[in-house]
């Protein structure tokens, strides 16, 4: 089975066909089997994969990881000495990631299938979103740094048509190209670290370049792995590229929930994580990946609970808890970072089909502040909320609790005790967001329009199945990732060792069960506080809110408008870039190349309107000429013999 | 014997008068025998230098372009005759349609 691993990408890759060549003349329901399918049949052949590394003993002979495999598929670049193998590197890390999107995606396209089955352009929405999954197979099964790049590009090109589907309206197609150029410099920095790579190390395979991390002289390491980051930040939105990500939901929710959610931003944690060899080699850029990474999170945390929007409360959950994903790989936790990515693809995309749920049967209404009341109406979407934002908070013991805390231990255990403390602030932030959103939209009083309220329905099976499959995944996969006081093995951690086992930075294993025990401890009650202020606020008193928002309007304001960032990038990088591209385009352009090149055209013109002038029509005035002429030569040859030259 | 340069410098006043009336005349008939002039003033120089030189390739160079301009002036006027039918002018200054 290993052998044919080429057929996971295979599978989605012949949907995009099917629905881009027939989409248009095929039934909805044919288009959108056949691209469930093409998934599915990806995951079933992930799955089988597994099985077959399980089969394979973890430490092979010679001490290195028993389950890796490089299968080559073709020769695709042969330029002299530059060669690039199109080849998959399979092993536990891309396995994992693997399974996490191609199950995902599945759950997602079954969903979709009911949530656009209004739409008009149906073929293309699927289309793209196997295209999408195509590439995010071709960015994580990669053994090179260019397929991981035409991977990640591919993605970034994915998610600019799907957040554009309505592209008609402006703000979608706004919020695309915002997408897109983002994600465009920090690949602009990818490329670079990439070329860097290369002019180095003289290869971009990853068992070449790993291995060799150590001959890296530091300063170059270093300008490396902040390339590297820097793209990391462009497609996992963390600071300062964050930026395009609640813009995103303009796209349609079954987009946000699998790309801007489960698999597209986590495409940077993956990459810092396959490149770990890289990183280490200079601690300083580590160091920049787990500050910015608890910084983005302590900030998006912030911005997401003033937040009215439903979709957008969640964008900046995403990007918060993507900044502890950071955080674990900056300190070295590895696979602790992997396993909140996987926990956090099935909640956050389970948070996003529930939203989707919801916006559905509100016709499009996305502002919290009108519904209410929904926990009565829609008590399936309900009940799959509330496990989503059990998970998410961090509630024992839901899976969110056990990647979240073991993400916090590893930042205390090494030593970084000032993003620990940021960490355990956010979680408390994160538990207040969360519940705030639970409550102010499914309790209390309904604030519906009342056309909207009366035509509030649950969702078809076709989207319920998808969600309550993702609740039961939320609520149990922390069974993956037991932490060590409960002395039942920690079964992602010890799945993921071999690929880690030659890194330079390790976590302590254990600082004793007291202290473990007493930070778990510590988890719980401030996520209690969390819930407790969301209660006290949107439960209890349901004016306080509006009072205390008056008296810190102006911190109120700051929050609410994320902090103008949006417009201080407006200010500061998009209006001196567009002028810059008007002074181009106006002096040099227009008056100055232009100029001399029409301006040569018209010379000759003027040339030929005065020459033409000649050809009065007149004999008289040519015998003339041809009088001068004569007299011309003669004078000529007269001056020739009488002064001798 | 009366000196060369009188036969040469009448021949360049019968010349200059000839292509002067060339410049300045309309009437196309005028034109042409001014040219006929500027012909029989070169004509002079031929046999000026023949006679002085002793050497007769002047005098039968002479004939020549008396021959071509006969058969010149032939067809010239016969092209004059037929502008003159559409045109009702012999003014060359009427005809100048191939013009810019």
């Amino acid at each position: 089975m290993l052998d044919y691993v080429w057929l996971i990408p295979l599978f989605p890759l012949a949907g995009v066909l099917v629905s881009a060549l027939l989409g248009r003349w095929l039934p909805r329901r044919v288009v959108a089997t056949v691209a469930s399918l093409a998934v599915g049949a990806s995951f079933v052949a992930a799955l089988l994969v597994l099985f077959a590394m399980l089969g394979l003993p973890a430490e092979a002979e010679t001490g290195a990881n028993g389950r890796e495999r490089i299968i080559p598929i073709f020769s695709w670049i042969v330029s002299g000495s530059f060669k690039i193998e199109a080849a998959i590197l399979l092993d536990q890390l891309s396995i994992l990631m693997t399974l996490v999107v191609t199950g995902v995606s599945t759950v997602i396209h079954v969903y979709s299938a009911a949530y656009m089955k209004d739409e008009e352009y149906y073929n293309r929405y699927f289309t793209w979103l196997n295209l999408f999954v195509l590439m995010m197979l071709i960015l994580v099964l990669g053994d090179n740094f260019l397929t991981m790049y035409v991977g990640w590009e591919g993605v970034g090109l994915c998610s600019y048509l799907l957040i554009g589907y309505w592209f008609e309206k402006e703000s979608a197609a706004s919020a695309g190209k915002k997408a897109f150029i983002a994600n465009r410099v920090g690949d602009f920095g990818f490329a670079l670290g990439i070329m860097l790579i290369f002019a180095t190390l003289g290869s971009l395979a990853f068992e070449d370049v790993f291995p060799a991390a150590g001959t890296l002289l530091p300063g170059t390491a270093t300008a490396i792995a902040l390339l590297l980051f820097l793209g990391a930040t462009g497609k996992s939105a963390q600071i300062p590229l964050y930026v395009w990500l609640p813009d995103a939901m303009e796209g349609p929710t079954p987009v946000s929930a699998l790309i801007h959610a489960a698999t597209m931003v986590t495409a940077g944690v993956y990459m810092v994580v396959r490149c770990h060899s890289l990183f280490e080699q200079s601690l300083s850029a580590l160091n920049w990946v787990a500050w910015i990474g608890i910084i983005t999170a302590f900030f998006a945390a912030t911005i997401a609970m003033a937040q009215k929007d439903f979709k957008r409360i969640l964008a900046y959950s995403t990007i918060s808890q993507l900044g502890y994903m950071f955080l674990a790989a900056g300190v070295g936790a590895y696979s602790a970072a992997m396993f909140h990515l996987t926990t956090h693809a099935f909640f956050k995309a389970l948070l996003f089909l529930c939203a989707g749920s919801v916006i559905h049967a509100l016709n499009g209404e996305q502002d919290i502040f009108r519904m209410g009341g929904l926990r009565k109406k829609m008590p399936w979407t309900f009940a799959t909320f509330l496990v989503g934002v059990l998970a998410l908070s961090g509630v024992p013991p839901l899976s969110g609790f056990f990647s979240k805390d073991e993400i916090l231990y590893s930042g205390f255990g090494s030593g970084a005790v000032v993003p620990w403390l940021i960490g355990v602030v956010t979680a408390a932030l994160t538990a207040f967001y969360a519940f705030r959103l639970l409550f102010v939209a499914f309790y209390g009083k309904s604030r519906m329009d009342k056309k909207v309220e009366k035509q509030v329905h649950e969702p078809s099976w076709v989207m319920l199945a998808p969600m309550l499959i993702l609740a039961v995944l939320a609520a149990l996969s922390g069974i993956l990732g037991l932490p060590t006081l409960l002395r039942l093995g920690n079964a992602i951690d010890e799945f993921l060792h071999p690929v880690f086992a030659g890194s330079l930075v390790v976590p302590p294993a254990s600082e004793g069960a007291a202290v473990e025990g007493g930070l778990m401890g510590l988890s719980v009650l401030v996520v209690g506080g969390g819930f407790f202020a969301a209660y006290w606020i949107y439960i209890r008193n349901w004016g306080l809110a509006a009072r205390m928002t008056k008296s810190t309007q102006w911190l109120y304001d700051l929050i609410y408008n994320k902090y103008y960032v949006d417009e201080g990038y407006m200010e500061g990088i998009v209006k001196p870039l567009r002028a810059l591209a008007d002074l181009l385009s106006t002096v040099v352009e227009e008056r100055s190349i232009d100029a001399a090149v029409n301006g040569l055209a018209r010379l000759f013109g003027l040339a030929g309107e005065g020459l033409r002038r000649l050809q009065s029509g007149l004999v008289r005035h040519y015998a003339l000429a041809m009088l001068a002429g004569v007299v011309g030569i003669v004078v000529y040859f007269l001056l020739r013999s009488v002064l001798g030259f | 014997m009366v000196p060369a340069s009188y036969f040469l410098v009448l021949s360049a006043i019968l010349f200059t008068l000839g292509a002067i009336g060339v410049l300045i005349r309309r009437n196309a008939l005028v034109i042409f025998m001014s040219v006929e002039l500027m012909l029989n003033a070169v004509n002079l120089t031929l046999i000026t230098y023949s006679r002085f030189l002793d050497d007769i390739a002047g005098q039968v160079f002479v004939l020549v372009v008396m021959a071509v301009a006969a058969a010149e002036v032939a067809v010239g006027l016969a092209i004059v005759v037929a502008v003159h039918r559409h045109k009702d002018t012999t003014d060359v200054d009427q005809m100048s349609v191939l013009k810019w």
